[in-house]
């Protein structure tokens, strides 16, 4: 019967013998629920009701290659192997740190192999130190999402017309092959019929009636559920892929020191902040009730508050490049962890600190043989100047800055962080005497004169330190879409889950009252609303074939499923 | 007595009365041959016994919660200690729930004593009561660790409803690998008794080893085992004299806090674990399974099926909801951003997976019985997995304790 039909070729409807017209591919008449092929009519075995006998795209037509694609993405055995694939790549990627969490100056392409050996190097090279960014790892995501949408249209969209469709009476095969079936012999039909409505309602039944036959439904909206939760999962995607496109997503750390105002990045320099004070405070470790725990599991030293007080500013003229900025205003803040500043669509958060960081190194010009001095000059460790005037003729450049100095592998110096956790210079003095220059490094506790013969040397003559607050500016555009398709897919989830599609049909034939009863899940409270009917209107209670062990054999869909 | 203490003998109270409630079930199932009451009137009193027990348990639970939520000005579930045993006391609340529709003894007989296991289980943590670090001062820590922990919980009951399933149906009488798996699950169930055994033992008798050793934040520190070394600090240096031990060294990458320490802990767990599987075969000569087989025979295999569903029904749009929307809120406010696939983020994510994929598997393609029942099994060993598993070996934001 199922013939293989191009893809876009208007199909000859099919019409029931209750004079539906129902869709090329349908298997259960939408309206009456009469199997609409001769040999299925003959059958004893339940019908599968999964789908409502809808027409399915995936399984009417299979011949050409977009229905082959088609059919291949709208398989749950296809979904649930997507699933699987992504929570075992998921967990490879926790095998070790992901490259965003390891120590910010490493050489991933060392770091795995020195910290983990042959696996770490292994991992590496495999790239599972970026997993969650790898093309492939996209790609399966691209995969689920085009499974999850092509499954929900090829099911949700036939599924919404049969349940329109669906009318009072239904066909006797219909009835006959539901799983839970009877037929009581009555004298009065009307009164029994009464009965079992009232009953019905009590257990808050929608009622529709034709011919003094009776459909009773509850719980419809349950159907939608899973399509709801799709459409909610699909939104939250669409809304990730957006954060790669500009202007929707920033994230960025910046260091600021106590009594520094400087621009947030990000912003375009429309707004800058400015550090008052950088607090850390710890719990008192003679604290009566948090004494033991402070000492025992902390060491003593366990920190109660990390708080940031700032205050906003923004930008107020044109902002010509290189003037200065005349800034306005807009708000102090304290930002805290969890405890951000939000300002538009920015928020500022805490991340880390550094306290007594240093800040300002101040230095002398001497002259070898006599050490006298030729003036000072502070070198602002943040933000450099290259050269420093002396006067006179005297003036020191500074030509290399390590703010975080060591030795690379190279046995070069190099700095590990960009902040001054260990300060280094190489310094070209230049004077009157030595008009070409000459060239110093140094380090804290070093000064060396590169090519040892200098004639001036640079001494040490103070240091500033200060608080270092490292912030996070944090801008999402697309946060708004994935609230949205969280909120759905969350809605999707409960009611898909929490509620069922209970369906009730009475019918009157031949001084009978025939009953059928269907859910898609929760037989066992279906079972119960039943029982209260036909003990309200005296009526057969139905057998449950598959409870009591007399395994009838269900009817069996194109795709292996089977009703549960 | 302060309101910590108070606290404290509350917990104890609802721990004694979860251990007499595991015997009241056991009787009522068990205790029909010697009864003079028929079977039913004997079962039914004995469960409603055994209900009202968990109930009056529960109570006493949820009195250490508030105590101790009041004596430290915060909802108590900050650490291990405080979290695990706050998924005890849930897993006795999804307990009343599913009892109360379907008022089988049998889900007694298991839920409960898992409770028991999981609270001796969180006991063995550093218990004091301690203030929040500036990470955790939020009220998310309220609503996402509480939301999680009742969703894990609820997904714990399907564990024990398959568990009771397959412990129900497989054939005992020859071996297959659906028996040799069970014997594993039975395994380890026993090893998380031996950890509570074996801490406790050590710690009764004031057993302790000390190291010094460079910690995973890489700063030198004293670390205190409670039981004899097996596996050492990584390049760390007794400083207790004349102890046993180490006979090697933790490796270098595990990089959860303490580490070796755990480390230590789950070997000798293993190993009594065995002792204990070992010596119990020896004594019984069966498979453990086939000797918990005979209290099930009047449970309805496709009772337990259906419960064991109904909880992942129930458990994972709470677990979602925990475990990740609001996991998410939180971490946009805390972390600046609300994915950042750390490791317990991502198992989360695993785990929610994996129970789609199971909820995808039996309503889409007819998966009951077995195959669904192992399902239920192997999701709860993930959500153990990132309880212990992701604490112990991985570094993350997540490992507070």
């Amino acid at each position: 019967m199922k013939v293989g039909i191009n893809w876009g070729v208007h199909m000859e409807k099919i019409v029931c013998e209750c004079g539906h017209e129902n869709p090329y591919g349908t298997i259960l008449c939408e309206s009456c629920g009469k199997p609409l092929e001769e040999e299925r009519t003959k059958s004893r075995e339940f019908l599968t009701m999964r789908y409502e006998g809808s027409a399915r795209r995936s399984q009417t037509y299979t011949r050409t290659e977009i229905d082959k694609i088609w059919n291949f993405f709208s398989s749950v055995k296809i979904g649930v192997t997507l699933i699987v694939l992504t929570f075992i790549a998921s967990a490879i990627g926790t095998i070790f740190p992901q490259q965003m969490y390891i120590p910010p100056n490493a050489d991933p392409a060392q770091f795995y192999e020195a910290q983990y050996g042959w696996p770490g190097k292994l991992y590496y090279l495999l790239g599972f130190n970026d997993l969650y960014g790898s093309w492939w790892f996209i790609i399966l995501i691209a995969l689920l999402g085009l499974s999850i949408i092509i499954a929900s249209i090829d099911r949700g969209i036939p599924l919404r017309r049969a349940l329109k469709n669906q009318s009072v009476t239904r066909h006797d095969i219909f009835m006959k092959r539901q799983r839970l079936y009877s037929t009581t012999a009555v004298e009065s039909l009307d009164d029994r019929m009464n009965k079992a409505k009232a009953a019905l309602r009590q257990k808050h039944y929608k009622i529709r009636e034709q011919d003094g036959n009776i459909f009773a439904e509850k719980g419809r909206f349950s159907r939608w559920g899973a399509y709801v939760n799709h459409v909610g999962l699909i939104i939250i995607m669409i809304g990730a892929m957006l954060r790669f496109f500009p202007g929707m997503y920033i994230d960025e750390n910046f260091w600021v020191k106590e009594g520094e105002t400087r621009f947030i990045p990000g912003t375009d320099h429309e707004y800058y902040i400015k550090n008052h004070d950088f607090i850390l405070k710890l719990y008192d470790k003679d604290n009566e009730r948090f004494g033991k725990a402070i000492m025992e599991e902390a060491g003593g030293v366990l920190p109660k508050n990390y708080q940031t007080n700032v205050t906003l500013y923004q930008r107020v003229d044109n902002g010509i490049l290189g003037s200065e900025p005349e800034l306005e205003k807009v708000k102090k803040a304290k930002i805290q962890v969890n405890h951000p500043l939000t300002f538009g669509d920015y928020g500022v958060y805490q991340v880390d600190f550094q306290l007594n960081a240093f800040t300002k190194m101040s230095f002398t010009l001497n002259k070898k043989s006599t050490g006298k001095s030729f003036g000072e000059f502070t070198v602002n460790l943040i933000d450099p100047k290259q050269v420093y005037n002396l006067g006179n003729g005297y003036k020191v450049k500074l030509l290399s800055y390590f703010p975080d100095f060591y030795f690379n592998d190279e046995g070069e110096p190099a700095t590990k962080l960009p902040i001054p956790n260990n300060p280094a210079f190489i310094f070209k003095m230049i004077t009157p005497e030595t008009p070409k220059g000459e060239t110093s490094f140094i380090a804290i506790r070093k000064n060396i004169d590169i090519k040892g013969d200098n004639e001036y040397k640079l001494s040490f003559a103070g240091v500033e330190t200060k608080d270092l607050s490292a912030l996070n500016v944090h801008k999402d555009k697309t946060l708004w879409i994935i609230i949205i398709g969280g909120i759905l897919f969350m809605v999707g989830v409960v009611q898909g889950l929490y509620w069922q599609y209970r369906r009730i049909w009475l019918k009157r034939k031949d001084g009978e009252i025939w009953l059928a009863g269907s859910t898609n899940k929760n037989w066992f409270g279906l079972k119960k609303d039943i029982e209260k009917i036909t003990a309200t209107a005296e009526l057969t209670e139905p057998d449950d074939p598959l409870e009591k062990g007399k395994q009838r054999k269900e009817d069996t869909n194109d795709d292996g499923t089977t009703e549960q | 007595m302060t309101m910590g203490q108070l606290s404290s003998n509350l917990l104890l109270i609802a721990f004694i009365i979860y251990v007499v409630d595991t015997i009241v079930f056991a009787i009522s199932l068990t205790g029909k041959k010697w009864s003079k009451r028929d079977e039913e009137t004997h079962s039914k009193r004995w469960g409603r016994l055994g209900f009202t027990l968990a109930l009056i348990g529960f109570l006493f639970n949820a009195g250490y919660f508030i105590t101790r939520w009041i004596a430290e000005k915060h909802v108590p579930v900050s650490n291990l200690f405080e979290f695990t045993t706050f998924f005890g006391m849930m897993m006795v609340f999804a307990f009343l729930i599913i009892y109360s529709i379907y008022k089988r003894n049998v889900l007694g007989l298991f839920t409960i004593p898992v409770a028991v296991i999981v609270i001796a289980y969180a006991s063995v943590f550093p218990s004091e009561l301690a203030p929040l670090i500036p990470a955790l001062q939020s009220y998310w820590l309220y609503i996402h660790v509480t939301t999680a922990a009742t969703g894990e919980a609820i997904l714990a009951v399907s564990f024990g409803a398959g568990l009771i399933y397959l412990i129900r149906v497989v054939d005992q009488s020859k071996s297959s690998k659906h028996t040799f798996w069970l014997e594993f699950v039975m395994y380890s169930i026993l090893a998380t008794i031996a950890f509570v055994i074996i801490s406790w033992g050590f710690r009764t008798a004031n057993y302790e080893v000390a190291f010094e050793w460079i910690n995973e934040k890489g700063k030198q520190a004293t670390l205190t085992y409670e039981m004899p070394a097996i596996a050492g600090p990584y390049e760390g240096e007794m400083i207790t004299e004349g102890a046993f031990g180490p006979l090697f060294p933790a490796p270098s990458w595990m990089n959860g806090a303490n580490a070796p320490r755990k480390l230590n802990t789950t070997i000798w767990s293993l190993f009594g674990g065995l002792i204990l599987y070992g010596l119990l075969r020896l004594i019984l000569r069966r498979r453990l399974a086939a000797v918990v087989k005979p209290l099930l025979k009047d449970v309805k295999p496709n009772l337990a099926d259906e419960i064991s569903y109904r909880a992942v029904a129930i458990g994972l749009p709470v677990f979602a909801l925990g475990g990740l929307v609001f996991a998410a809120i939180w971490a946009q406010q805390a972390w600046t951003r609300f994915w950042g696939w750390d490791p317990k983020e991502v198992w989360a994510l695993i785990t929610f997976l994996f129970y789609v994929a199971y909820l995808h598997l039996r309503l889409s393609r007819g998966w009951h019985g077995i195959n669904s029942a192992w399902l239920c099994v192997i999701g709860f060993v993930i959500i153990m997995f990132n309880l212990v598993f992701v604490n112990l070996v991985i570094a993350g934001l997540h490992s507070y304790a």
